[in-house]
C-alpha cells in the first residue's frame, strides 16, 4: 500500500516535472509531521494558497522566495495547532484576497459566485417560455373566420 | 415593437462583457492594492543596519510622513531605485529602509552586505531596519523587493507602491501622495 503511494507519488512528481519543464521543483523542502491528518491539512494548505509572486502558482509548487515563507509559516502555525480558517485569514490579512484560489462569498464577490447560477436561471426560465409560447400557438384554434379563408383557399386549390 | 427591441439584449450582454474582458487585460497583475492600505503599519521590533545594539519598533513611524522602502543588496532593481530614492530625501521627504531578507551566513555577514550597499549606491534613509529573516517583511506582505510604502504621521499606510520607483514616479505619482498625508 505504501509502495504503491509512493510509486504513484513518483509518477505524479515526474508529470509535473515534465509538465512544467523544470527540474527546480526538486528546492522544495520536505517537512516531516508527527500526525498523517496534520501533514494532509500542509498539503490541502500549500495547495489552496495561491503565490502572490507568481502569475498562477500555489505556494506549494512554486520556487519563489515568498512562497518558500508562506509554507514555512503555514508549518509554523500547523505545529502552533492554529486552525485552517486562522491560517488563511492570516494570509489573507497580509497579502490580500490574491492568495485565495476560492475567494470567499461576501459583498464584493457575490457577483463573481452568483452571475453563472444567475444566467443559467435566466437561460431556463427564457426555454420554458420559448417552448410553452411554441406549443400555444400550435394548439391555437382557428377562428370562424380563418376557417372560411382556409376552406376556400383549399377549395380553389382544388378547383384548378 | 418592444419584442423587437428584447433581440437588441443578447447584442448588450455582449457589449458589457466585452468592455469587461477587455479591461481585464489591460489590468497588470502586478499591480494590486496592498492588503495593508489604509491600516496600522505592523509592529515589529528589530534592530538598525548599522548599530546591532539600537533597538527599533513601530514608533519610529510617527509623526511624521515617512516613506518606507523595503530593499536588499540582492534585488538588482534596487539598485536603480536608489538615485529617486535620494531626489526625494533631499526635497524633504522622510525615508525609512528596510534591509529585507540579505544572504549570507550570519547577521554580520548579511549586515556588511547591507552597509556595503549603501556605501555604494548612497543613502537616502533616515534609518534602516535589519530584517534579515524578512519577518516584518511577511506582515507587511511584502512578495518582492523593492516594495514601497507611503505612512502617515499617524502611522497608518496610505499607499503602496511595488516595484521601482522610477524618476517619473518622482513627480507623478510619490510627491503628490506625500503632500497629500502631510
Amino acid at each position: 500500500m505504501a509502495l504503491m503511494r509512493s510509486l504513484m507519488l513518483g509518477a505524479l512528481v515526474m508529470l509535473a516535472l515534465l509538465g512544467s519543464g523544470s527540474l527546480l521543483a526538486e528546492a522544495i523542502e520536505v517537512r516531516s509531521f508527527d500526525n498523517p491528518v496534520t501533514e494532509q491539512r500542509y498539503q490541502d494548505l500549500t495547495a489552496t494558497l495561491r503565490c502572490p509572486k507568481c502569475e498562477n502558482q500555489a505556494i506549494g509548487d512554486s520556487n519563489s522566495p515568498i512562497a518558500a515563507d508562506m509554507r514555512e509559516r503555514v508549518y509554523l502555525q500547523l505545529k502552533d495547532g492554529r486552525s485552517d480558517k486562522e491560517i488563511i485569514d492570516y494570509m489573507v490579512e497580509r497579502f490580500g484576497d490574491y492568495v485565495l484560489y476560492n475567494p470567499r462569498l461576501e459583498g464584493r464577490t457575490l457577483l463573481l459566485w452568483g452571475l453563472p447560477g444567475a444566467l443559467v436561471l435566466v437561460g431556463v426560465v427564457t426555454l420554458v417560455l420559448l417552448i410553452r409560447s411554441r406549443r400555444k400557438s400550435r394548439l391555437q384554434a382557428l377562428s370562424q373566420e380563418e376557417q372560411q379563408r382556409l376552406a376556400a383557399l383549399m377549395k380553389r386549390e382544388v378547383g384548378e | 415593437m418592444t419584442r423587437r427591441l428584447l433581440l437588441l439584449l443578447p447584442l448588450l450582454a455582449f457589449l458589457v462583457l466585452a468592455v469587461f474582458l477587455y479591461r481585464g487585460l489591460s489590468i497588470n497583475p502586478f499591480e494590486r492594492e496592498s492588503a495593508l492600505m489604509a491600516r496600522e503599519f505592523p509592529d515589529f521590533s528589530l534592530s538598525t543596519l548599522a548599530d546591532p545594539q539600537r533597538q527599533v519598533d513601530v514608533s519610529l513611524l510617527q509623526g511624521e510622513v515617512t516613506l518606507v522602502n523595503v530593499w536588499g543588496s540582492w534585488c538588482p532593481t534596487c539598485r536603480q531605485e536608489m538615485p529617486q530614492l535620494l531626489a526625494l530625501a533631499e526635497r524633504g521627504v522622510r525615508l525609512v529602509g528596510v534591509d529585507y531578507k540579505e544572504q549570507g551566513t550570519d547577521t554580520a555577514q548579511q549586515r556588511d552586505k547591507g552597509s556595503a550597499f549603501l556605501r555604494q549606491f548612497g543613502n537616502p534613509f533616515e534609518v534602516n531596519i535589519f530584517d534579515p529573516e524578512g519577518t516584518l517583511g511577511f506582515d507587511l506582505g511584502v512578495y518582492g523587493a523593492p516594495e514601497t510604502f507611503l505612512v502617515d504621521a499617524e502611522g497608518v499606510i496610505r499607499y503602496h507602491h511595488t516595484g521601482y520607483i522610477t524618476a517619473e514616479d518622482v513627480d507623478k505619482v510619490i510627491m503628490p501622495e506625500v503632500e497629500k498625508w502631510r
